[in-house]
């Protein structure tokens, strides 16, 4: 509860306004993002739904420099995206775990932390805590092809957690995963928000995952990619699954589904 | 052990073709022979000639196998210019003339693996070098080997630079070029995932390298050094020929033909063959330690 407090009073986190995107594409000119205009506070777990095409993904890629937008401004902790990537922001979350092959889990999470020069025994502990928190540990010396997928993409994100980002930017990183490991696994995310208090945005096709995991929704549709809905969700932050069932959850369930119609029909 | 039996079958194999043909080959010579003499040669005489002739069109396999034996431990160990009487490896065996051959061949390796992999290096991090090498590398390739290994030899040879250095560089003309294209593919292999990953991090392009590029190659790596030793070989042995050396198993091959030695011919043959499948089969040795170490299987 201190950071939705906090989050009225400081700046926010990531702020974008009328942010546009055009993909130079052989069949023309392609509006990934037209006129975002989206502020993300600190602490706050943010998804963005849509259907493919939307610029969702988009939208995360700029926030982490891996895109440039062709308007507008972004600002990433008051920078521009690209300072903010030098000055390790975020950490990135992928669709696919992209573990190293020739890395052993522990080398996988220390990946970052070598690059970014941390001492070697400052690496071990931040490798045993990651790991822990991702509750991974004893695995520290398997190699990547040894575990599940979803044992993978906890790796991935231990790696994401390693160094000190207080932003994690996710990209539908269970979308690759069964319903059931997906519960697991978003019931741990919310867990380790809650315990080390980043802002997050998270990317994702499921309507139960957005409205169980996030503070805010995002609602997005494409040709243009634009926001078509931003829902402040009125659950509280400690969410067992069972509070699937309940009204709240259905309603704003109910009002995602009916942003994500709304886009469809300008078609 | 599961591939020994079809190996061993196919090896059989061969060997029958191989004696079934010596007896067309070298039966003409063995008839003629024995019609000088006025004599009628039967069946199993003309086959027991065909196999013990001195200089045979096709030597017999067993024969081949007789010749490497006495040209190499036979002769080192009692030799009179052999290693046990005189302390140093003796010019009459293939023991000697395979280590100059080898020499060459792993000195002209080696810098044609450096060159090789530097040049896929500036390739894939350099757009000029990529737009313009490639095509070099590939037109040297088409120049036939043995049109341009005299040149080299002769150029080199005016400026003063004669015996391993030409040879070696023949040797790295043939070995850089599998070398450049197996790396080229191996460090474009990661996917533009882990290059965003790399760049979410701010890595350097030195980082990007040790971490993600070079590792991702391994595998492309030693199929290409592979390819690379054996022609290494290749040009080592090709560099013996215009040069009228007197030592190398090109050197063998030249005077073995010179003077109508075909048994001399075929064992430097083998030779080669044995020192390339030996070469191959340690870089393979060490690319399934590499890769194990690493966590991938050969």
């Amino acid at each position: 509860m201190k950071d939705t407090r906090s989050s009225q009073t400081t700046a926010p986190v990531i702020e974008a306004q009328g942010l546009n995107l055009t993909f130079e594409t052989a069949d023309g000119p392609v509006q990934a993002l037209k006129d975002v205009e989206l502020s993300i506070h600190k602490g706050e777990f943010v998804s963005f739904i849509g259907p493919s095409g939307c610029g969702k993904t988009t939208f995360l890629r700029v926030i982490a420099d891996l895109e440039q937008p062709t308007a507008g401004t972004i600002t990433v902790n008051g920078m521009t995206p690209a300072e903010a990537r030098k000055a390790r922001a975020y950490g990135y979350v992928f669709q696919a775990a992209g573990l190293y092959p020739w890395r052993t889990i522990a080398g996988n999470v220390k990946l970052p932390l070598e690059i970014m020069g941390y001492a070697k025994s400052e690496q071990e502990k931040r490798v045993k805590n990651v790991l822990e928190l991702v509750e991974l540990s004893g695995f520290e010396r398997k190699f990547p092809w040894q575990l599940s997928g979803g044992m993978q993409q906890r790796a991935s994100i231990a790696r994401a957690l390693a160094f000190d980002a207080d932003i994690l930017l996710m990209d539908e990183p269970f979308g690759a995963l069964d319903e059931i490991v997906r519960d697991r696994l978003n019931e741990q995310l919310l867990d380790l928000w809650a315990r080390t208090e980043k802002t997050i945005g998270f990317v994702t096709h499921s309507i139960p995952e957005a409205v169980y995991l996030s503070t805010k929704i995002v609602v997005m549709s494409p040709r243009p990619g634009r926001i078509t809905d931003i829902i402040d969700s009125p659950l509280p932050r400690t969410r067992p699954l069972e509070i699937r069932d309940s009204p709240e959850f259905i309603e704003i369930a109910h009002r995602v589904r009916d942003g994500l119609r709304a886009g469809h029909l300008d078609d | 052990m599961r591939n020994v039996i079809p190996v061993l079958t196919i090896v059989a194999a061969l060997i029958a073709l191989w004696y079934i043909a010596v007896v067309p080959m070298n039966g003409q010579w063995t008839q003629d022979q024995a019609r000088r003499a006025g004599q009628d040669l039967s069946f199993s005489e003309l086959v027991a000639d065909t196999m013990s002739q001195s200089r045979p069109r096709l030597p017999a396999p067993h024969q081949v196998a007789a010749e490497l034996w006495n040209s190499t431990i036979v002769e080192e160990m009692t030799g009179r210019r052999g290693f046990m009487n005189t302390g140093s490896l003796s010019n009459r065996s293939l023991i000697y003339h395979g280590w100059v051959t080898l020499s060459a061949t792993l000195l002209g390796f080696a810098i044609g693996s450096g060159l090789g992999i530097a040049l896929a290096v500036g390739i894939v991090h350099n757009r000029a070098m990529d737009a313009s090498v490639m095509p070099w590398a590939i037109a040297s390739q088409t120049i036939p080997i043995l049109a341009i290994a005299p040149m080299i030899i002769v150029v080199l040879n005016a400026v003063g630079i004669t015996g391993l250095i030409p040879k070696a560089i023949i040797s790295t003309y043939l070995s850089f070029f599998p070398v450049v294209v197996g790396m080229v593919k191996g460090l474009r292999a990661p996917d533009q995932m882990q290059l965003d990953l790399m760049k979410t991090y701010s890595a350097s392009g030195p980082q990007v390298f040790a971490k993600l590029r070079w590792p991702s190659a391994m595998p492309y790596l030693f199929a290409s050094l592979k390819v690379g030793i054996a022609a290494a070989l290749v040009g080592a042995i090709v560099a013996e020929l215009p040069t009228g050396a007197s030592a190398g198993l090109g050197a063998r091959l030249l005077s073995g033909s010179y003077f109508g030695q075909t048994l001399q011919i075929w064992s430097a043959l083998f030779a080669a063959a044995i020192l390339a499948a030996s070469m191959v089969a340690l870089i393979g040795l060490i690319q399934r330690v590499t890769l194990k170490r690493m966590g991938m299987a050969a």
